[in-house]
């Protein structure tokens, strides 16, 4: 037992360590959110009506592309330097590590995305609850998003164009938490009550939690095989 | 111990399979060219014409078995996965990848046909409605499986991680078929349920019945014989398939 939290702790620091020693690749991350929000407006134009009623929409689907973005790097570098062959061969469960490893890649690109929403979804045109909903989603959401990408860079690992492939497989999966996490600002919108888009939303992190890291660890497996 | 008189586990053997489905194939071909010409007959001529929606209703006889036949599949295809990646069944890996191009086909044609029917209905080749939209997402599960397939040389580790793929889609299966009645949009209630009698005339109800079977029929004869042949290519330095090839290879 305390064998296995002292390797989830130092996996955990170890990946972060990684992380701020190449500050950019989050950075990077952070930058193409912000950047295709702001698009946006120039695009379909300035009318803040408008924009207001785009904006969950624009935003969490922004997320999902920032999100895309990352996913590549997740376990390729691992791969690449032969730490993830020596991951496998520990004695620890694969799924808890796999998971450790999601935690760190979560802290490092979707949680700068919740901290950053609250600024894009001011330049909207989004008022003070709807702008707390929007948080309350993306904190929800983005750990999906982490997990179940996950799930498709594992498969893609080592393969020539898995960034591309990486996208047709992940976003069909990503049409739940998309629907919901946009769901929960469009109620709060109209007036009525996110509660529900949001305890699906959390129903549904529970759900890719208990089984997602399964299907991550058997995915390394395979391929690493 | 007695031995049951059908052996199941005997056709999950290649060879075994292989004479199988060689005897199976002409009678499920044959049998959906019956159907498909007895549907058509009772669909186009001699049911009636709707009371609401004119002649633009019989798009439904092929829509619908399409609608079915492409969720049925897809779940199929993972349990043939999950067989696959559990039990290290070779003939079940074989299976699932010769489904996905047939679930594929019927995704798209159930999109294709309701985007036709949706034009004189309602008056739009397309809505972003809850139904329209899973189905469509559905399309996209297919092309994400048979991508990653076709990624991995490895076949034996191509049909391992196109296996997880599939059993990570299987969740969104229910939301599809749910999807009417959880989002009440534009698409309508189903009219056909297990529990009640169905809620439209009798000709027509055959008509749909004929053409299901006929997809049904179609789908296991063109499925059989995609993994037939991929069965061949995989084992083609196997004793069993140069005495089928009369010994030359």
């Amino acid at each position: 037992m305390r064998a296995l939290l002292n390797a989830l702790l130092s996996l955990l620091r170890r990946d972060l360590l990684l992380a701020v020693r190449r500050r950019q690749d989050a950075l990077v991350v952070l930058g193409f959110f912000v950047v295709v929000v702001s698009l946006f407006p120039l695009g379909v134009g300035p009318d803040p009506q408008l924009l207001r009623s785009m904006a969950p929409g624009v935003l969490w689907v922004s997320a999902l592309l920032a999100t895309m973005l990352s996913l590549e790097r997740l376990f390729a570098d691992d791969f690449r330097d032969g730490s993830l062959e020596q991951l496998l061969l520990t004695p620890q469960p694969l799924p808890l590590l796999v998971l450790m490893k999601i935690l760190a890649h979560w802290l490092v690109t979707g949680l700068p995305l919740v901290l950053i929403s609250p600024l894009l979804g001011m330049q909207l045109n989004l008022d003070g609850t709807e702008i707390a909903v929007l948080m309350m989603a993306l904190l929800l959401g983005t750990p999906i998003l982490s997990l179940v990408g996950a799930i498709g860079a594992g498969l893609t690992l080592g393969l020539r164009g898995g960034g591309v492939l990486i996208s047709l497989l992940i976003l069909p999966l990503y049409v739940p938490a998309l629907i919901m996490g946009a769901g929960a600002v469009d109620a709060v919108m109209y007036g009525s009550s996110p509660d529900a888009h949001l305890s699906l939303l959390a129903a549904l992190l529970i759900f890719t939690l208990l089984l997602a890291p399964w299907a991550i660890a058997a995915a390394l497996r395979i391929m690493l095989d | 111990m007695a031995q049951p008189r059908v052996q199941w586990f005997k056709f999950s053997s290649p060879p075994n399979f292989y004479d199988l489905s060689g005897r199976l194939i002409p009678w499920f071909g044959g049998l959906a060219a019956i159907l498909f010409v007895a549907g058509l007959y009772v669909g186009f001529v001699v049911a009636p014409p709707d009371y609401q929606q004119g002649d633009s209703y019989r798009i439904m006889f092929i829509h619908v078995p399409a609608a079915w036949m492409s969720m049925f599949l897809y779940v199929l295809m993972a349990v043939y996965a999950a067989i696959g990646l559990i039990w290290r069944v070779k003939t079940a890996e074989v299976m699932a990848k010769a489904i996905a191009p047939t679930g594929a086909l019927f995704a798209f044609l159930c999109l294709w046909s309701g985007a036709l029917w949706g034009k004189p209905t309602w008056g739009t080749y397309w809505v972003w409605d809850a139904r329209l939209t899973s189905q469509l997402i559905l399309l996209f599960l297919y092309l994400g499986y048979m991508a990653l397939h076709g990624a991995i040389e490895d076949r034996q580790r191509a049909a391992n991680a196109s296996a997880v793929l599939a059993l990570a889609g299987v969740v969104n299966v229910p939301i599809i078929y749910f999807s009417v009645v959880w989002w009440n949009t534009l698409h309508q209630g189903a009219s056909i349920t297990v529990t009640s009698a169905p809620t439209m005339e009798t000709v027509m109800f055959t008509a749909l019945m004929l053409m299901t079977f006929a997809c049904w029929t179609y789908a296991i004869a063109v499925v059989l014989w995609r993994a037939r042949l991929e069965l061949l290519e995989r084992e083609r330095r196997a004793k069993w398939v140069l005495e089928r090839m009369g010994g030359k290879a």
